[in-house]
């Protein structure tokens, strides 16, 4: 039982991070048509706008001490970020803080960022064969990636959680098993909480506001919708904006989970369309919930238990499942009947 | 179409004009930097990847994004051929093929059955799963991290025992893959690689055949799949052995590529099985233009050469290209122009590769045609005449 729990939380984190970046990529399938494999590299883009966030909070001012001297006599320096010059405590804070802050900053980036790709780039590849939108995402990917790079080196830069979410929680004590059986790191479950958050937001959005319906009606009939005297590719665009932010969310709040580092979307990229494809191409339902059921598969798959029985199982699970899923049942858990089943 | 007109004279030009450049290679190649024979290897062989690689993509219009597992698993069973029978190259290259042409059937024979994305997923899944297990469980067969390398102790049953104490090197009946004869020509240093030229005329046999299936009614019936699959299952054709028959074609064309990079240096790593590899080829099919027989020859060659090329500069080099500026100028292009070059280099393909997609899905070749029909228009001539003209000059 301890285990069995222990290994769904185990794979809850990756979960949450497929089942975001996967719904994004459906919502861009279903409105657009279009294939984005650029998306894992907005998975990235939000990472480092949580690292840059907490790089410009922590500048720093050097100010030379009045008391202490260093050992070799001169005054010591001091180094004060300028926010906590400025703010005091509150500054104190805001550094210690900074990956939640740096939502507020992704939000707009990201949506700017995705609707800028969407009108300069994506929009003159809605004709174009599947084939063609997949290169030329696959290429912007590469240079996004490559400019992370230039800018901030290959390696992985590790980013704190909160100083009061760095803990533990105790999960077997608090539903009743032995305490100290199921312990679970906080900040995966607060990355569980957000990412639930995230979906249910999206899905409340385009369930109740009129823009939601229009969105989802132009999902189903994109040429109706447009006789009906509405701007449909407007909200489209700022559908595809939407996506690019919920990678973008997706990727700042991993941060403190997996130190970013330039390819880090190509990682998740591979699987989120593995996730897309399992749960069916267009379903936003099905991407969630397949996230959650190979981020999950794939954590009992490396329990020591399952690795003796299968060798190497850990590493191919979620491929395995894809291909028996493709093959039975093309159109994936949940997708519709007749979207892409050739 | 971009698949160019089959006139027996155009295609005896084309393979003459191979034989030419592969057997001057090093003459035509030195003046560009690119004359050394580690380079002169990666052509041909990566030329080889990209043409069986086209076969399936630009003939057949399947997308496989998971190539790259041929390549490792040819790497792989050349390598064992080295370790257990003989460092010659023939032994290892004949099981590379048989190897990796099984490995593809079994794989086509699952993949095929589904098109469009879901083949590119299939395929990519594939290969990821191969990657995956020759890092881990597999480990025993492909030596997991480290690679698969040659060690004194193999047993080598064909080979006469080691008389030094130093790795065999792979040969051709005696004749070592890395012997060079360097002749200095007109200032610059000329090296006439054996691996090169056992590399060369392979591609020119692959070259060859991949003309021949172009030309064959099976290549006609692989464009008919390409351009609409649907109609010809209406009319009654299974296409399926057709589909396979050109993913075994392609698969046994990237086990002998694979093969080839063992003989020119005995080592198999996982890491040539990693979809970034597969990824590689697409680029260079794209590039060169896909469908075309050339093409992938050209884009293997122009993105190894950048790789090369491009991946040694640094910015002292940099500064002396641009010395010509003023020095403020010159600091700010020359920082700019640093992001391009050296560690960056792939920041430029991926900048060239979005290009070409968007304004050249013809590829490189198109390009070429493009600029030769704006000077080849003849005075009074129809369009067929034109047309006919521009293509076999391609």
């Amino acid at each position: 039982m301890d285990a069995i729990l222990l290994q769904i939380l185990n794979g809850l984190d990756k979960s949450s991070a497929y089942a975001m970046i996967a719904l994004g990529l459906t919502l861009i399938f279903g409105t657009l048509g279009v294939v984005n494999f650029a998306h894992g590299a907005l998975f990235m883009l939000g990472a480092f706008c949580a690292v840059t966030v907490h790089r410009l909070l922590s500048l720093d001012i050097v100010t030379l001490s009045a008391t202490e001297k260093t050992a070799w006599g001169t005054p010591m320096e001091i180094r004060t970020p300028y926010a906590e010059a400025w703010f005091g405590d509150f500054g104190t804070w805001l550094i210690d803080w900074s990956v939640p802050v740096s939502i507020l900053v992704a939000i707009p980036f990201m949506l700017l960022f995705g609707v800028l790709m969407e009108r300069g780039l994506i929009r003159h590849f809605y004709k174009r064969p599947h084939a063609e939108q997949i290169l030329v995402t696959f290429g912007l990917a590469i240079v996004l990636q490559e400019i992370i790079k230039s800018w901030f080196g290959a390696n992985p830069i590790p980013q704190p959680a909160p100083e009061a979410l760095r803990g533990m929680i105790d999960f077997g004590a608090a539903i009743g098993l032995e305490a100290g059986n199921v312990v679970y790191p906080a900040w995966r479950f607060i990355y569980f909480l957000f990412a639930m958050g995230v979906i249910g937001i999206v899905f409340a959005f385009l369930r109740y506001t009129t823009f939601g319906m229009v969105v989802r009606a132009g999902m189903a009939d994109r040429e109706t919708v447009g006789l009906l005297g509405i701007n449909i590719d407007r909200r489209f665009t700022i559908t595809f904006g939407a996506a690019a932010a919920i990678a973008g969310l997706a990727g700042v709040m991993y941060t403190p989970i997996l130190s970013p580092d330039y390819h880090l979307g190509m990682d998740f990229l591979v699987l989120s369309f593995v996730v897309v494809v399992v749960g069916g191409m267009g379903s936003l339902p099905g991407a969630v919930a397949a996230g959650f059921l190979l981020g999950i598969l794939q954590s009992f798959a490396s329990m020591n238990e399952v690795k003796s029985l299968l060798p190497g199982i850990d590493q191919i699970i979620i491929y395995l499942v894809a291909v028996v899923i493709l093959l039975t049942r093309p159109r994936g858990l949940m997708g519709r009947k007749g979207v892409m089943e050739t | 179409m971009t698949v160019s007109s089959s006139s027996p004279r155009g295609d005896m030009l084309m393979m003459l004009g191979m034989i030419v450049a592969i057997v001057f290679g090093p003459i035509i190649l030195a003046p560009f930097g690119a004359g050394y024979p580690d380079l002169m290897q990666k052509f041909a062989i990566y030329g080889i990847f990209a043409i069986g690689f086209n076969i399936l993509f630009g003939l057949t219009g399947y997308l496989s994004f998971g190539h790259a597992a041929f390549l490792g698993v040819g790497s792989y069973s050349a390598v064992w051929m080295f370790k257990l029978l003989s460092m010659n190259v023939i032994p290892a290259l004949i099981l590379a093929i048989l190897i990796s042409g099984l490995f593809a059937l079994v794989i086509g024979f699952i993949t095929l059955r589904r098109s469009g994305i879901y083949f590119a997923i299939l395929t990519l899944a594939f290969a990821q799963m191969s990657y995956n297990l020759a890092y881990s469980v597999l480990t025993p067969i492909t030596n997991g991290e480290t690679g698969l390398q040659l060690l004194l102790d193999d047993p080598r049953i064909l080979d006469a025992p080691l008389a030094s104490g130093d790795l065999p090197l792979a040969n051709l009946f005696g004749l070592q893959m890395n012997s060079t004869y360097e002749t200095s020509f007109l200032g610059m240093t000329l090296y006439f690689n054996a691996g090169y030229y056992l590399c060369g005329v392979i591609l020119l046999v692959a070259f060859y055949f991949a003309m021949r299936i172009f030309r064959s009614p099976l290549g006609m019936m692989l464009k008919a799949i390409k351009s609409n699959q649907n109609r010809l299952n209406y009319t009654g054709v299974n296409t399926r052995p057709y589909t396979l028959t050109a993913f075994v074609i392609s698969g046994i064309y990237a086990g002998l590529a694979g093969g080839l990079l063992a003989c020119t240096d005995p080592l198999a790593g996982a890491e040539r099985m990693q979809w970034t590899a597969s990824g590689e080829v697409v680029l260079m099919t794209i590039l060169g233009g896909a469908g075309t027989l050339l093409g992938p020859i050209i884009g293997a060659g122009a993105i190894k050469y950048f790789e090369n090329i491009f991946s040694a500069f640094n910015e002292s080099e940099l500064n002396a290209v641009f010395s010509f500026l003023p020095d403020g100028l010159r600091e700010a292009v020359v920082s700019v122009a640093s992001t391009f070059v050296g560690e960056g280099w792939q920041l430029t393909l991926g900048v060239l590769f979005m290009l070409i997609v968007i304004f050249l899905p013809g590829g490189l070749l198109e390009g070429v045609r493009r600029i030769l029909s704006l000077f080849n228009r003849p005075p009074g001539g129809g369009m067929e005449e034109r047309s006919a003209r521009v293509k076999s000059a391609a």
